[in-house]
């Protein structure tokens, strides 16, 4: 009888939603099962929310996530409107989209680097890591913080984006494009790049509609689903712009279709800047002063994909019911159909290629499991392993 | 197809099933409908008509367990809730997870935080509160005494 092997990856990943575990039940090299373990750092935001005011649940949600904070109160903000059935001032709608794709760029920058990491290629991950500062130094500029932004409320946004920061956000996005597109040919054309991540970790149409996959991973599987399209809200009608696709549902596709959307999300920017330019400064929101009893669902596209709150309201000044779903969540489940049948050096790749950004493998200790005395190797290695079979690449 | 056509389909194909459609606007629907009838609904939303599920909301009410299957139409941007209401006593209902594997996850959570059980659900382990729960205990319930 093949001896399986316990790879456990996890439980702590501080880039995801929250802390998890995934056990990979590999034979020798091949893996060939994959559990999932959630449920350490059960932070109950869904309850939590139900005691704070709308006001404060802003907050609450911008901390669901580290990378992309503002997508959850996006579309947290969508699903009150809706609610109170409020048009927000155009200027307000500009400066969110902003907001929105410059998360989307330094979130995707995040994956880059990330995937670059793990594959042993520690030149893309300096690359992204240093092209991303200065999209972060934008946020500071805007907001004050470098994440977390706190810039929405309901019926608009908390802070203007004075027509005197215009040039500033402007320069930066014509500099980042240069560099931008230097990150993007040494991707897109690199043969080892190719062969690792190629035929890798494939996803077929039908794989995202059973699970109900959304974002970069459904595009990549030339599932053309976008929220921003689809459904559209804040400046995304007024702009235009194209979703990106991409047809094969490998690692490189999904590589692929976020180096992409960046371009369209500087283009974005750019138009939604013009669109600035024509409204009048300090006109950013409409005074809220009671959320109705009813019910609104809001979605808006992360840079992960469709986050998607339901909130109840009876009337009072906080939220009845409050569900909220991260793409993660659906997103995480494909590994079943992304890793089983892989070699465990592409089981990493594949793993990340979602962007769950699974960068801490840590607490793993243990070498062997004492009740069952399966092996048990640890993130190091793990990542230890990805990078050798590049190594051999680049050698032979 | 347009809004109106999706709930007409649903409400001529399904008759008594359904037991209310209600239009909020043109991207936002709600239809009640018996929960013996669920399979039967979603089975032609997701297969028949290409709705995509995008997650369940469970909630406890003074009328029982309401759960809302939230499904999009992504040609037109109209999300479509399938509203169900379970009793107290015994919140019963078919699950989803054997027909889409993105209800699998969703309908283990609601059943460790609402104690609904899920007939028939092809992986029944706990998800979230693995090994560190109390049995038989459901934190979002509610005490409406």
């Amino acid at each position: 009888m093949v001896k399986k092997t316990l790879i456990p990856v996890g439980p702590y990943h501080p880039l995801q939603e929250e802390p998890e575990l995934f056990k990979l039940y590999c034979e020798g090299e091949i893996v060939k099962d994959i559990k999932w373990e959630t449920g350490y750092n059960h932070r109950g935001i869904e309850q939590l929310s139900e005691k704070k005011t709308y006001d404060q649940s802003f907050f609450l949600v911008e901390r669901i996530c580290g990378i992309c904070s503002t997508s959850h109160p996006f579309a947290f903000a969508n699903a009150v409107e809706e609610i109170v059935g409020v048009e927000i001032p155009d200027r307000a709608k500009y400066i969110r989209s902003i907001i929105g794709e410059l998360e989307r760029i330094h979130s995707h920058l995040l994956w880059v680097g990330l995937a670059g990491h793990f594959l042993g290629y520690n030149t893309v991950f300096m690359w992204a890591w240093k092209y991303r500062e200065p999209i972060l130094d934008l946020f500071e500029m805007i907001s004050g913080n470098r994440n977390s932004y706190a810039m929405f409320k309901v019926g608009g946004v908390r802070r203007d984006i004075e027509n005197a920061k215009i040039p500033t956000i402007k320069k930066t996005l014509e500099q980042f494009k240069k560099k931008n597109d230097l990150l993007t040919g040494a991707v897109m054309d690199d043969p080892v790049i190719h062969a690792r991540t190629k035929g890798v970790g494939v996803l077929t149409k039908q794989d995202i509609i059973d699970y109900a996959a959304v974002g970069p991973t459904a595009r990549a599987s030339g599932i053309a689903i976008d929220v921003r399209k689809d459904d559209p809200y804040a400046a995304y009608p007024l702009v235009n712009w194209k979703v990106i696709t991409a047809e094969k549902g490998d690692v490189f596709a999904k590589a692929e279709v976020r180096l992409l959307e960046m371009y369209e999300s500087i283009s974005i920017i750019e138009q939604c800047l013009e669109g600035l330019k024509k409204e009048k400064e300090g006109e950013t929101e409409v005074k809220v002063k009671e959320i109705p009893a009813g019910w609104g669902t809001g979605h808006a596209e992360a840079p992960r994909g469709e986050v998607f709150h339901y909130v109840l309201s009876d009337g009072s000044n906080s939220p009845a019911r409050h569900k909220i779903r991260a793409p993660s969540y659906t997103n995480i489940a494909t590994f079943k159909k992304s890793c089983i049948g892989q070699t465990i050096s592409d089981a990493t790749i594949s793993l990340a290629a979602v962007d769950p950004c699974y960068c801490c493998t840590e607490r793993m200790a243990v070498a062997y499991d004492s009740k069952t005395g399966e092996k048990i190797m640890n993130g190091n290695e793990l990542i230890a392993l990805s990078a050798n079979k590049t190594h051999e690449l680049k050698n032979k | 197809m347009n809004t109106d056509e999706i709930l007409k389909n649903i409400q001529q194909k399904f008759g008594s099933d359904v037991l209310d459609v209600f239009k909020k606007s043109e991207t936002r629907a709600i239809i009640s409908i018996k929960p013996g009838s669920l399979l039967r609904i979603v089975d032609y939303c997701f297969k028949d008509m290409d709705l995509r599920f995008i997650i369940a909301t469970a909630n406890h009410t003074k009328k029982g367990f309401e759960i809302l299957y939230h499904f999009s139409y992504d040609n037109n941007g109209l999300i479509v809730n399938l509203h169900v209401i379970l009793p107290v006593e015994k919140p019963e209902i078919n699950s989803l997870a054997n027909m889409m594997s993105g209800a699998n996850w969703i309908e283990r959570e609601m059943h460790e935080l609402y104690g609904i059980v899920f007939l028939n659900h092809p992986e029944p382990e706990k998800l979230i509160s693995e090994g560190n729960w109390a049995e038989g205990v459901y934190p979002y319930r509610r005490d409406f005494k």
